[in-house]
């Protein structure tokens, strides 16, 4: 336990001698939660908009009316031919394009069955998809109308409609569901940048061969250097889930202690992980390139982040389960949104506390085979 | 010129010597693309259900069938009241639930309105609003059939729409998402590479020896540049390979075009590395100020998952920072959309501009003295 203290005061006083480090340490993470918590989200609204009206009528300036009324669309360019829409949506300057065919009016006033035209730039599947289903509910509604004018359709309305409910997160904010996620993200960088060089850099420096002859043992030689990067990463991140709380309003439904626990045995995950990285590198830059290859991309994809695991191939889920960032935000998710308590999210806990053991005793292992 | 060839020969001796690196800077691209590009669909499938069918008719079950057959919805359980469905929803079990009233069966035949209740899991706001999206489709395809048969109605609406989705016809989000990881990929690796270049020598102290060598400040630069760049190319021959053949994503405009422009991105990313490298003093903080003050920006404000255009406009302006933002465009354009210079000029004029201009301020900082 002494030697522990030893390792860990060395590395503080290390740490706090480089002020900006540790200013970035704790105030970065903030910061960026700050600026992407503002800047990410999937509400697509205000979709520029051309329109080729071949018709000219009462009934097709109703539909294109609607279209702009219903607040998704925004009318960007009236277009008479076909090489003005290739050519808008070439240049990014219209996302959709609606094209209402000659004799529209007359149709559907009379009954007849006609077609309008939805183009839409599928470049970005998500975004399509959701333009795609904000412009057929909006025709259908046109459509409804004029089934009931022609008496076609019975006027009591369709059939069968549904009565969506929305649990945790009922007005679909997507800021809800991002921020617990990029709370996870920036931790995970923070834990994994700032531990990364840590021992590989007194290897590179020559310093190491010091600690080797001292009594220190692998392990509280890493556990030494870990706990103050703890300390620091806890109060940062604690933070962060305040700043979330105020900025965002993010919610607090479960239990504030289950919270500490849940980013605590992550914290420890993630900083045994940089270790782990910066024991098995010779030089800081092989370390730094491992620690941006296992944390950038897989956080932010396969942590159900963003995409849901559920909708991934079996065998990538199957390559989710070694992604600590994927436990961490199931648990994150069930304490902050659903409050839900410990008997839900435990196999994610228990999974976190099996990441942080296996990590930690790697590190050690490999650190003990190197100074043998 | 022969100075800057005896410096380029030491780079690549150095790169040889750390085979690790070496293995990562090739294997691990390739490694990733091949899996991210898996993960990165944003279709919902598969959202687990939870049914409480209170009615219990061939009607009721019909319509679950409708939904258990579709390729977005499973049903995984059935429930007897609505009150079950509360810890289905807590352990995530399922998202959504279907709740079918009592008196579904006789409504639908007698003609009246008959109300579905679905209860979803709004935590994961995005893939909700796609799968409530889905259940109100189906819903709305299924009462039309439903009031063809019973006489009232047409099975088809009087105006129809005719969607059609260019560039990406079957909504394949691999399409979009692959090009993108696959910049990202060539950032991460290539600016690490450079960022690393002339740091590493300061804190070894071998950039003293350089400095006593009749090396000019360019030379120094240029001479760290090009082998990089060199490694660079071949991680770009590798991604492309891997979207084009394995993933199949089609690539509709030039070939040419599209390493050419991985070239002037590469001078970017490699440039931006080696300004970090000037103005570090460690190799530790050459990392800190790349990932936080580079990377993570990059990944989250060049529109590569998020759409620029949705976000809000004080934010917007903070984008055109960011020379990822004007490759995606161009990778998007020359793979989706098929389209040369002429249209993507301004976005190709920026990047190069954006590596120009870093390269330069790298050039006026390398003071060949330390401290």
């Amino acid at each position: 336990m002494r030697k522990i203290r030893a390792i860990g005061v060395k590395e503080l006083r290390q740490i706090v001698r480089d002020r900006a480090r540790l200013v970035i340490l704790i105030f970065v993470p903030a910061l960026l939660l700050l600026l992407y918590g503002y800047a990410l989200n999937f509400d697509i609204r205000d979709i520029r908009l051309a329109v080729k009206d071949q018709d000219r009528s009462t009934e097709s300036r109703e539909l294109i009316s609607a279209f702009v009324n219903s607040g998704y669309f925004q009318l960007i360019a009236v277009v008479e031919r076909d090489e003005a829409i290739v050519r808008l949506i070439d240049r990014n300057e219209v996302r959709a394009a609606l094209v209402i065919p000659p004799r529209f009016g007359r149709d559907a006033s009379t009954g007849r069955r006609t077609t309008v035209q939805v183009i839409i730039n599928g470049d970005n599947a998500n975004t399509a998809t959701t333009v795609m289903a904000y412009a057929l509910t909006l025709v259908s509604s046109m459509s409804a109308r004029y089934e009931v004018q022609a008496r076609l359709g019975s006027p009591a309305g369709p059939a069968l409609v549904l009565e969506p409910r929305v649990w945790y997160n009922p007005e679909l904010r997507s800021a809800l569901f991002l921020v617990p996620g990029l709370i996870a993200y920036i931790l995970m960088i923070t834990a994994v940048v700032s531990t990364a060089l840590s021992i590989v850099r007194e290897k590179e420096m020559g310093t190491m061969e010091q600690v080797r002859m001292s009594p220190i043992g692998p392990l509280a030689y890493v556990v030494g250097k870990s706990v103050p990067y703890f300390v620091i990463s806890l109060l940062s991140c604690i933070g962060i889930v305040l700043l979330a709380m105020a900025l965002f309003g993010l919610p607090m439904r479960g239990s504030w202690a289950m919270l500490v626990l849940a980013i605590s045995l992550f914290l420890v995950g993630t900083l045994a992980l940089g270790l782990l990285i910066s024991t098995l590198a010779e030089t800081q830059q092989v370390a730094f390139q491992i620690a941006l290859l296992m944390s950038y991309l897989p956080t932010l994809m396969l942590s159900g982040f963003i995409f849901p695991i559920t909708s991934m191939p079996p065998f990538l889920q199957v390559v989710t389960y070694v992604v600590p960032a994927r436990y961490f935000l199931v648990a994150l998710r069930a304490i902050v949104l659903k409050g839900v308590g410990i008997e839900v999210f435990w196999p994610d806990l228990l999974a976190l506390v099996v990441f942080a053991a296996l990590t930690l005793s790697l590190a050690s292992l490999r650190l003990k085979r190197e100074w043998a | 010129m022969t100075r800057l060839g005896h410096l380029m020969r030491k780079e690549f001796l150095e790169l040889r010597q750390d085979p690790k690196l070496f293995g990562i800077v090739i294997v691990a691209p390739i490694l990733q693309l091949t899996m991210l590009g898996y993960a990165a669909t944003t279709d919902v499938k598969n959202v687990p259900m939870v049914v409480v069918d209170e009615d219990r008719s061939v009607e009721s079950r019909e319509l679950i069938s409708r939904f258990d057959a579709s390729a977005n919805f499973v049903v995984v359980a059935s429930a007897t009241s609505i009150d079950e469905v509360n810890a289905y929803l807590d352990h995530g079990r399922a998202w959504v639930a279907l709740d079918i009233p009592a008196d579904y069966s006789e409504r639908i035949r007698r003609g009246e309105q008959a109300a579905l209740q679905v209860v979803a899991d709004g935590s994961d706001a995005n893939s909700t609003n796609v799968a409530l999206g889905y259940a109100g489709s189906l819903v709305a395809g299924y009462a039309r059939e439903v009031a063809a048969a019973h006489g009232r109605g047409q099975p088809l609406p009087l105006v129809g729409a005719d969607v059609r989705v260019w560039f990406n016809p079957r909504l394949e989000s691999r399409d979009f998402m692959i090009p993108g990881i696959l910049a990202l990929l060539l950032l991460v690796v290539t600016t690490n590479l450079s960022s690393m270049a002339i740091v590493r020598e300061k804190e070894l102290g071998t950039l003293e020896q350089l400095a006593v060598t009749p090396l000019a400040r360019w030379e120094l630069i240029t001479g760290k540049l090009l082998p990089y760049a060199v490694l660079g190319m071949i991680d770009v021959l590798l991604v492309v390979s891997v979207a084009l053949l394995w993933f199949e994503v089609p690539l509709r405009g030039s070939f040419a075009l599209l390493l050419a422009m991985c070239a002037v991105y590469l001078l970017s990313t490699l440039g931006l590395g080696l300004f970090v490298s000037t103005i570090s003093s460690t190799q530790q903080q050459a990392m800190i100020t790349t990932s936080f003050f580079f990377l993570l920006p990059m990944v989250f404000l060049a529109g590569f998952i998020f759409p620029i255009e949705n976000m809000p406009d004080a934010i917007q302006p903070l984008t055109y920072l960011i020379p990822l933002r004007y490759f995606l465009v161009i990778l998007r354009g020359i793979f989706l959309k098929g389209v040369g210079l002429e249209t993507l000029w301004p976005e190709a004029l920026a990047l190069f501009a954006w590596g120009a201009i870093v390269l330069l301020l790298a050039t006026l900082r390398s003071s060949k003295r330390l401290g």
